[in-house]
């Protein structure tokens, strides 16, 4: 073992570590007693530099490896580097949005956190062994716990976290339950040991066991059907861009963990959720999760007058679609998958960028506050048009190609019999259900006329820019999707799977 | 040069978007420019083109190879009938919103976005393309009738766009399955249509991609979203949506579900046949008793498109190219129409209503308004000399030859279509019974009547007559001499992308 080796393939984790330090440190000794604007301006500044620094190191020097003889404590490929440099892009937008915010004066705190949320999300992303798992779910998890509960002035904040910390700590024993199981039965705590190790045992009841807890403990990171019941209350009550970080950030990085643990970990006992031609296993038990995400999560979101919890629902919605790309499991539906999170990502935190203007301007996020915003504020309301309409589903944004490739990639499994058809199908249906959600927040925007006594609505710069470049974003991924897929491609090709 | 009236549509989109605010004039007149601009692009291209059986290509670019997906534009007969209709419908659209005060910007940009998806559905040859530009104009639809619409229009808005959006998800499941099962390798409308996807496949899967796109070409039962989306749209609105926006639907029926899925074809054509015969007598019935004069024009929409969707499945010759002809004919007379009522009419008299425009003896008030009515309903009820004519009559003998009995319902169909035109013109503008409205019958419309009375009705202004002397002519020139047209329709079907329909002995 070579420490020296060791920080060099962690040096982007360490960069987000130092900057977050910094930021302590210079909020705490410096700044404290400046004003919050500059407090905030600052702290936000530090943090997207040590991002930006960590992106441009990876982009740099491209690294192969498994670190520690190949136990996959920490993974470094094409592919991991890939989604940590989408994390970080996910991580600067949060910071931009949270600059104008003032729902607290614990500045170098939240973006401290903000950070190490992040480290944790990117050893999350590229480990492969279930200590390490688990390690880096709970940094993630407590950093995001704490972001929930940050507006101290606010109780739903206080409340949403808590309903969030304690689902989340049941989750979490039921995550360590099932890995446990896991390492009982096998010995090993790589997973693609394990899967050797699993191979031609068949499905014993242990092992059933097994991978249901741990697809409970990973249900409720990503946020599906039946593990979804804190996320409505956790995105209404946190601060508005501390529930984009978890929609988007944390989304990912749950996502590229549960296809990793499902795939690697439980290769050869997939059995098959095929139409007619069910055969016991992980497979099937994610897709009846998927299909309940998409009913539920589209039809209750029909009835929000919340635009926070809209969004909630649209994302319990969006995590079923997600699932139908990690029960499909090849070259494909992984390149399928990140293709939908990143661009989702994208997308969800510009939606609550816009939610934060405006409930900065009118104090709450309800639907009606929205009336008429495209005359009171153009450019967001088109950014906000944009979100929606991707999020729906409309070419030629990101939200377009992402459910066409993911479709794709979910019938491609079996191009003969088509046997995911009922669910792709079922996830085309619900997603026209979407549509008319999607349309009264933009019924509300552009075809209502805004109150006679509307407040005037201040759109921060900062935000102006971040929302535009993300709506440029969403715009070009989606009218242009080799940009993003070229590379994904390529990277899952060198990883080999 | 043809894939210019996409490219110029959306930058007048962009050029309206960064427009300062408050210029209504330069709006108007950029928006003019740029339909005018698509129109001529249109027609040059047509003329430089001149397809025969061979399918000119417009552009081909590599877009996303590792699935496949090509940005390819092509062109043959059908598609530049159809281009050439939504130049006219576009230029006439924005001449008769000449008068739109309200956020007169954002109407134009969303109907140049319209526009610039329409001209895409109909030249697009790769089918991930075609279906991108296919949704893409939903979405301002949606928006022009909810916004600038009349009528309960946010729910006739809401209605339309979840009609259309069950349509293409039907579209898309179809579409998304078929190619899976050609190996994942190509979206190329030649290269599928060359695919012989296996006979259960194209069983269920024909009739989903149909249907799906039919639904937006007011197919029986699924026409319910037209009558009520024309009602509430504003006038441009409602002639675009009848006059090009159905025509997708249908054109989306020709050109992917039928080549495509020949063998499902065979096995549903007397079904879908039922379906469109039904449409045509159902419609015009409806329309016969309607009180709302938009509402007559709205069900007439759906009668006439029952003509197209039964040429289609024909599967004969002149059955083919009389459809494609009566998707020209019915864009330009239903925007005609739509026109008079909506701009008009009803921008005058703010009534729709049948009984109370009776006592306004219009034909006098607005002459050009009655001229323009009596030519648009002689060709709409298929008298010879105008498009309607070839078209229908063409359709009925390809229907004819496959379907007799369905022929003698459709040429019911006809005479219904006579009756309901009449009705409305009698009523609508030579109502002689102004002195015959009871007051206390009548209370609500003689004081509408009252209100008008004083009021002499603005004059027709110079847009709205241009508008429909376009128009007009169109369909004159169409119906004279149908052969501009037909040469270039007839043709097209000899070309490789039919071979699946001609190898099955269908035609």
């Amino acid at each position: 073992m070579n420490y020296f080796e060791l920080l060099k393939l962690a040096m982007p984790e360490t960069i987000l570590v130092i900057a977050a330090l910094a930021v302590l440190a210079v909020d705490l000794g410096v700044m404290r007693a400046e004003a919050l604007q500059y407090r905030m301006l600052l702290s936000a500044l530090i943090s997207c530099v040590g991002c930006v620094a960590a992106i441009f190191w990876m982009f740099n020097i491209e690294q192969h490896a498994n670190f520690l003889n190949g136990s996959g404590m920490l993974v470094v490929d094409p592919l991991t580097q890939l989604v940590k440099e989408a994390l970080l892009v996910l991580t600067v937008f949060t910071v931009v949005i949270s600059i104008e915010s003032n729902f607290t004066d614990h500045v170098g705190e939240y973006f401290a956190l903000l950070l190490m949320a992040t480290v944790g999300m990117m050893f999350l992303v590229s480990s492969e062994n279930i200590l390490m798992i688990f390690v880096s779910l709970e940094l993630t998890s407590l950093s995001l716990y704490i972001l929930t509960a940050f507006n101290k002035q606010n109780i739903k904040s206080a409340e949403a976290a808590l309903k969030y910390f304690l689902f989340g700590g049941m989750a979490a024993a039921f995550t360590l339950f099932g890995l446990s199981l896991l390492y009982g039965l096998t010995g090993e705590v790589n997973l693609i040991q394990i899967a050797l190790k699993l191979k031609g045992t068949g499905l014993d009841p242990l092992l059933i066991v097994a991978i249901v807890m741990t697809i409970i403990g990973l249900g409720f990171k990503v946020a599906a059907v039946p593990f979804h019941l804190w996320a409505p209350d956790a995105y209404e009550g946190a601060p508005t861009p501390s529930a984009a970080f978890i929609a988007s950030g944390s989304k990912v990085a749950s996502f590229f963990i549960a296809a990793k643990v499902m795939m690697l970990g439980f290769a050869g006992v997939e059995g098959s959720a095929a139409w007619r031609d069910y055969a016991s296993g992980w497979v099937p038990v994610v897709a009846i999760g998927a299909a309940l995400s998409m009913l539920l999560g589209n039809l209750v979101a029909i009835v929000q007058s919340s635009v926070k919890r809209l969004l909630a629902y649209s994302a319990i919605a969006h995590a079923g679609y997600m699932l139908l790309a990690v029960l499909s499991h090849d070259k494909a539906a992984v390149a399928s998958l990140i293709y939908y999170a990143v661009t989702y990502g994208l997308t969800t935190i510009g939606a609550f960028g816009v939610v934060a203007v405006v409930e900065n301007g009118a104090g709450d996020d309800k639907l009606i506050r929205f009336a008429g915003l495209s005359r009171r504020a153009p450019v967001v309301a088109f950014c906000m048009m944009i979100f929606m309409l991707s999020l729906a589903g409309i070419p030629p944004l990101a939200g377009f190609f992402g459910k066409f490739y993911l479709f794709a990639a979910a019938l491609g499994t079996d191009p003969k019999n088509l046997g995911l058809l009922w669910l792709v199908a079922f996830a085309i249906a619900m997603s026209v259900v979407s549509l008319f959600y999607y349309l009264q927040v933009l019924k509300q925007i552009y075809v209502v006329d805004s109150p006679v006594k509307a407040p005037a609505l201040h759109t921060p710069m900062a935000s102006k820019v971040a929302l535009s470049l993300l709506a440029a974003g969403v715009l070009v991924l989606g009218a242009a999707p080799n940009l993003l897929l070229e590379r994904l491609l390529a990277a899952i090709k060198s990883v080999g799977y | 040069m043809l894939a210019w009236t996409i490219y110029i549509s959306f930058l007048g989109v962009l050029v309206l978007m960064l427009l300062p605010k408050g210029n209504a004039r330069a709006a108007r007149s950029i928006a003019l420019l740029t339909a005018i601009a698509g129109f001529v692009i249109a027609l040059t291209g047509t003329l430089q083109l001149k397809p025969g059986s061979e399918i000119a290509t417009v552009a081909k670019l590599n877009w996303i190879p590792s699935l496949g997906i090509d940005f390819f534009l092509a062109a043959d007969g059908i598609s530049l009938t159809l281009v050439l209709l939504t130049g006219i419908a576009a230029v006439a659209g924005i001449l008769f919103s000449w008068n739109i005060e309200h956020r007169v910007k954002e109407f134009f940009a969303f109907y140049l976005a319209l526009i610039g998806g329409v001209y895409g559905v109909f030249i697009s040859f790769d089918l991930f393309l075609l279906f991108v530009f296919y949704e893409l104009a939903i979405i301002p639809k949606y928006f022009l009738i909810a916004i600038w619409g009349s009528t309960r229009k946010e729910y006739g808005a809401m209605k339309l766009a979840l009609y259309s959006f069950v349509g293409s998800a039907m579209v898309l499941i179809g579409i998304v399955a078929a190619y899976v099962v050609a190996g994942s390798k190509t979206m190329s409308l030649l290269e599928l249509a060359k695919y012989p996807f296996p006979e259960h496949f194209q069983y269920w899967a024909f009739p989903l991609v149909f249907v799906g796109f039919a639904i937006l070409a007011g197919l029986w039962p699924f026409h319910t979203w037209a009558p009520t989306g024309h009602v509430a749209a504003p006038t441009a609105a409602s002639m675009l949506l009848a006059g090009v926006v159905m025509k997708l639907g249908a054109y989306g029926c020709l050109r992917v579900a039928m080549t495509l899925f020949p063998l499902g074809l065979v096995a549903w054509r007397n079904e879908i046949a039922l379906l469109a015969v039904i449409g045509i007598v159902y419609g015009a019935m409806v329309a016969l008793v309607q009180k709302d004069f938009k509402f007559v024009i709205g069900y007439s929409s759906v009668s006439h498109m029952g003509f197209v969707l039964l040429g289609l499945v024909t599967l004969n010759e002149i059955g083919l190219s009389g459809a494609v002809l009566q998707m020209f004919s019915h864009g330009i007379i239903a925007s005609l129409l739509f026109a008079v009522v909506g701009r008009m009419v009803y921008d005058r008299t703010h009534t729709r209503d049948l009984a109370a425009l009776e006592g306004m003896n219009l034909a006098k008030a607005m002459p050009f308004a009655a001229m323009t009515f009596v030519v648009a309903s002689v060709a709409s009820m298929g008298l010879p000399g105008f498009s309607g004519f070839v078209a229908e009559l063409q359709v009925l003998i390809g229907a004819w030859q496959a379907f007799p009995t369905f022929a003698v319902l459709a040429g019911g169909g006809i005479l219904i279509g006579m009756a309901y035109t009449l009705r409305v013109l009698q009523k609508a503008f030579f109502g002689d019974v102004i002195t015959d409205v009871s007051p206390q019958q009548n209370e609500e419309e003689s004081a509408a009547l009252s209100r008008a009375q004083p009021h002499p009705l603005e004059p027709i202004s110079i847009p709205e007559r241009i508008g429909a002397v376009i128009l007009m002519a169109t369909t004159l020139v169409i119906g004279l001499y149908p052969r501009l047209l037909l040469d270039l329709i007839v043709s097209s079907f000899s070309s490789p992308l039919f071979e699946g329909l001609r190898k099955g002995g269908l035609f």
